[in-house]
């Protein structure tokens, strides 16, 4: 065993659970509930006419239908816009169920509850709904030209429109020696955890109480939006995220119309009601993400400097905008990556379709971004004949002009001021791991084999750790085990094992003895939520400072008990002892466990152990009240953090192609990772999120898009039709780090979760138009769209 | 609005087929809706959990179980026709604490985040170890080919797989 917990590659503390069907996930609870089933619009656009459940009420098993106009109170208003933003002027949420129209197939309308799903679906299959259609927009171009409206009375189609710039924009251009154009275009794709989502709830008549299930990325805020909604008094409302099998990004969002109906229905009936979504709901009926059109406009030096640089986005945002305008917002700011262009100007028109919402997914804006970026880096090299790492470099920010204030508003509505990092150091690593410099030796051996082979780079920096803060709560029992809990939820992070790590080092106890519980507001009700990489930074800081003050206290008592200075006293292995003294040396040590019992003055002893804190139990200073004025009892305490703004972790990927000559099929010979997430809590966690990031940037690059036809229906929504990564896909990803601190926080680290999706159509479209000899400009893409790319470029 | 003030438990129903399983060396006998599928089965009705479902078309892996010691999608295999068979799930892998080396080596190699696809390729990379011929790297991403992991990016799983292979074999971690 061992205390030295911080930085150490130990075996996760989820698994054995996990790996033995032993995981509670949504699914897994609530045996005994009624399942609920919804009748969702088939429809892209339409007005809902007439709902006819007549064939449906003889239905054996049966328990209840219900429509819009059934939801009584704030239940029937529409749901929160959790983001407002000055620039979001029409803002639009959906109804929990369709209130007269319906906005994109998937969109619910009526919920079936009844006694197993099975039946549920039997009813949903008989309630006729007649819809008048209205014509649908579908895509970037169609919401853009506004012939259509989504919404009546959204002019344009235009939900929000904001420009952030930095110096004269036109004047850079207009000076500067050359200017190139280029029109991008990133089609959507999706989280897809591989577990839905999914809703239980159960309402306790006797005690007046709701708690409520949910596969969730934000519990406590779930709780407050159900509390709201459903008219209850906060603590009257428990929510829990159980195992979530997945999340990136799509379960932030809250409520969900389901979050919303499914507890409503459980208290109107006084029974437990589940609803577990199925993979073709979750495909309608989820969220979406990246679907963008870019344009650059780029002035730049014989040397490659960029001196302006102009961005405009159009970003598709699907039927409604429950999230606001994170998405393009994080897209338009965190393009800028390592580089510092002299004037720089970002607008962003921010569009309804009707299809699926757009959230973030996993990358949040920044693969966006970082395509845009990266791809004007590679067309000015390659306009210069200047190697595209050398462009590059000459465009970073130098490690002393950190901290570096780009001078525009970052997603947390504060400055966007670099921490620190060292992209030079960065870019060098890389080049040596993926042998950059010896890469035209391998092309030509390749070309002389009548093969093609290309390399790809592409460089990012990412905003995590973003506020306001997160809680942590440690205790430690008096067994000695430490419980420790934080209000944000777990989806595959490991944060049982990194958070017992932290605690446990602070502490000095072995990490074995550290459980920590997560999502649950009945353990820790302060919290905001797992997204944007900021789990790690943000609790991680605030169970560190909450394991400090416990340190402090149980030297404290320590010190009392032994009659030592709490100064000459530390914490090994769970036992304070006098510095440097064995570990078995009479009146030199005690157990933590000790030290619990006697933190917690009793009147009652309960067993052998709770003796010593009782009245007559010990030696006690009779001169002075059991528990100390400002004192508590028991060895535990809360610590919080929130950061003056976000932590900046960066990256760079290189990646080296084949393309076959003939069938245009992409094979990714080499993928090379060079990250700096600063202090790493755990290096084969971190390491798993890149890797995983990695594989969800290589399916954005190559496979996943959402194929919309004009209707306004989803054509792939299955896995049978949205080709995601398999093992046979992902290539084997060699890494290398480097560990710059971060200054703003104790514990210098910066997140992670992210960073391996970022770069991956950037690194990809780089790699191919190295191998193919002309630029790629939308992704993803296919082996069918290479080949139709090299015929247009034929005939050119 | 529909909503009924008394549910009453179901006294017809639709017909049930009378099934008997054995279900991690367990035989258990129950009457089935025709349409059962078997992770529902083994889930709602035997409440063995472990199992998962994901894509509900036999694509993604994720439901994977042993009927007779073949990995079969249990959310589209019929109830029905596990009768007489022997099904072995994610429950029925590791001997009471110990773990089986696949679930040991998973942990080692940290091939599992979110774990729910976890049941799934464990009941894969069984089947596929329980072959005669040991396999190597290149037959274990073949084989694992229809499972879909959206965490890990695959290599750990891979990995970890061929460690009990080379185990197997009495190869360089042997």
């Amino acid at each position: 065993m061992t205390t030295a917990a911080f930085g150490e590659p130990i075996a996760r503390l989820e698994d054995p659970r996990l790996l033995t069907g032993q995981g509670r996930f949504l699914d897994d609870i609530g045996h005994q509930a009624l399942a609920a089933a919804f009748v969702r619009s088939p429809h892209a656009h339409a007005r809902i006419v007439d709902i006819d459940v007549s064939a449906a009420v003889d239905v054996e098993g049966l328990v209840a239908v219900y429509t819009h106009e059934d939801l009584d109170g704030r239940v029937g208003e529409p749901l929160p816009l959790l983001i407002p933003h000055a620039a979001l002027t029409h803002g639009r949420t959906a109804y929990a169920l369709a209130k007269d129209e319906v906005n994109h197939v998937g969109e619910p309308i009526v919920m079936v509850v009844a006694t197993d799903r099975y039946v549920a679906e039997d009813v949903c299959d008989r309630i006729v709904v007649t819809y008048d259609f209205l014509p649908p927009v579908v895509g970037i171009e169609a919401a853009r030209s506004a012939e259509l409206l989504v919404h009546d009375d959204v002019p344009g189609n235009v939900s929000a429109h904001l420009v952030q710039s930095r110096g004269d924009v036109e004047a850079a251009l207009a000076g500067a020696p050359h200017v190139l154009e280029l029109d991008l275009d990133i089609e959507r794709s999706a989280s897809t955890p591989l577990e839905g989502k999914g809703v239980h709830a159960r309402w306790d008549a006797d005690d007046a109480s709701l708690r409520v299930y949910t596969s969730t990325q934000a519990s406590t805020s779930v709780r407050a939006a159900l509390a709201a909604r459903l008219e209850l008094p906060l603590d009257r409302v428990e929510v829990i995220a159980p195992d979530v099998g997945g999340g990136f990004g799509v379960k932030i969002v809250h409520p969900w119309p389901e979050e919303v109906v499914v507890p409503w229905a459980a208290i109107r009936l006084g029974r437990e009601v589940k609803w577990t979504e199925d993979r073709r709901e979750h495909f309608v009926g989820a969220t979406h993400e990246r679907g963008q059109l870019q344009h650059v406009e780029v002035g730049f030096d014989d040397d490659g400097r960029l001196l302006g640089l102009d961005v405009t986005v159009w970003h598709d945002n699907g039927a409604y905008t429950p999230y606001g305008i994170i998405v393009p917002i994080v897209t338009t700011t965190q393009l800028l990556g390592p580089y510092k262009p002299e004037a720089y100007r970002a607008e962003f028109f921010s569009l309804y379709t009707n299809t699926v919402t757009v959230t973030p997914y996993r990358g949040a804006g920044r693969p966006q971004g970082c395509f845009a970026m990266e791809r004007t880096m590679d067309a000015v090299a390659a306009y210069l004949g200047l190697d595209r790492t050398v462009v590059r470099e000459r465009n970073f920010i130098r490690p002393d002009e950190m901290p570096y204030d780009h001078g525009l508003i970052f997603q947390d509505g504060r400055p966007l001021i670099y921490d620190s990092g060292d992209y030079p150091a960065t870019l060098e690593k890389l080049k040596k791991l993926v042998g950059w410099d010896e890469f035209e030796a391998f092309r030509a051996e390749a070309r002389a084999a009548g093969r093609r082979v290309g390399i790809g780079i592409a460089c990012y920096v990412e905003g995590t750790g973003v506020g306001p803060y997160e809680g942590g709560w440690v205790k430690v029992e008096t067994d000695g085990t430490v419980v420790a809990a934080t209000g944000l939820t777990t989806q595959g992070q490991g944060h049982k094992t990194a958070f017992a790590q932290v605690v446990a080092s602070e502490l000095g106890v072995p990490v074995e003895r550290v459980q920590v519980t997560t999502g649950d507001t009945r353990r820790f009700g302060y919290a905001v939520g797992t997204f944007a990489s900021r789990a790690a930074v943000m609790s991680g800081n605030a169970l560190a400072s909450a394991a400090r003050k416990v340190r402090d206290k149980a030297l404290r008592i320590a010190g009392e008990a032994l009659e030592a200075d709490p100064r000459d006293l530390e914490i090994v292995d769970g036992v304070v002892r006098v510095v440097g003294s064995p570990p078995s040396a009479p009146g030199s040590s005690i157990p933590l466990a000790t030290v619990a019992v006697l933190a917690n003055p009793l009147r009652y002893a309960f067993d052998r152990e709770a003796e010593r804190a009782t009245q007559f139990g010990g030696p006690v200073d009779y001169s002075k009240p059991p528990v100390a004025e400002g004192d508590s009892p028991g060895l535990e305490d809360t610590g919080y953090y929130s950061p003056p703004r976000s932590t900046f972790a960066n990256g760079m990927h290189a990646a080296i192609v084949e393309t076959d000559p003939d069938t245009a099929e992409i094979t990714i010979l080499r993928y090379c990772v060079v990250h700096d997430c600063g202090r790493l809590i755990n290096p084969r966690i971190v390491e798993g999120q890149i890797h995983g990031g990695v594989a969800q940037g290589v399916g954005g690059a190559l496979y996943e898009r959402m194929v919309y036809d004009d209707a306004g229906q989803l054509l792939n929504a299955s896995f049978m039709d949205f080709l995601m990564p398999y093992a046979t896909e992902v290539p084997v990803v060699e890494t290398d780090h480097l560990e710059t601190p971060s200054p703003l926080n104790p514990l210098g680290i910066k997140g992670a979760g992210e960073a391996g999706v970022i770069p991956g159509s950037a690194v990809l479209a780089s790699a191919i138009s190295d191998a193919e000899g002309f630029a790629i400009t939308r992704m993803p893409i296919s082996p069918s769209d290479l080949f139709s790319l090299r015929l247009a470029q034929e005939s050119r | 609005m529909t909503e009924s003030v008394s549910e009453s438990v179901a006294t017809s129903g639709p017909p049930r087929v009378p099934v008997t399983v054995g279900v991690n060396g367990v035989s258990v006998s129950r009457q089935v809706e025709p349409r059962s599928v078997l992770v529902d089965f083994l889930r709602e009705d035997l409440g063995l959990t472990g199992t998962k479902v994901s894509c509900e078309l036999q694509v993604c892996g994720v439901c994977t179980v042993l009927v007779d010691g073949r990995p079969v999608s249990a959310c589209t295999f019929l109830t029905a026709d596990a009768d007489g068979a022997d099904v072995t799930t994610v429950e029925g892998l590791s001997d009471g604490q110990t773990l089986h080396p696949l679930q040991e080596s998973f942990v080692d190699h940290f091939a599992l985040q979110c774990g729910f696809c976890t049941p799934g390729f464990l009941m894969m990379s069984k089947a596929l170890l329980d072959g005669d011929e040991v396999p190597d790297r290149e037959a274990i991403v073949e084989h694992l080919e229809g499972n879909i992991c959206r965490c890990t990016g695959y290599e750990p799983i891979v990995e970890a797989v061929e460690h009990v292979a080379e185990k197997l074999r009495g190869g360089p971690h042997g």
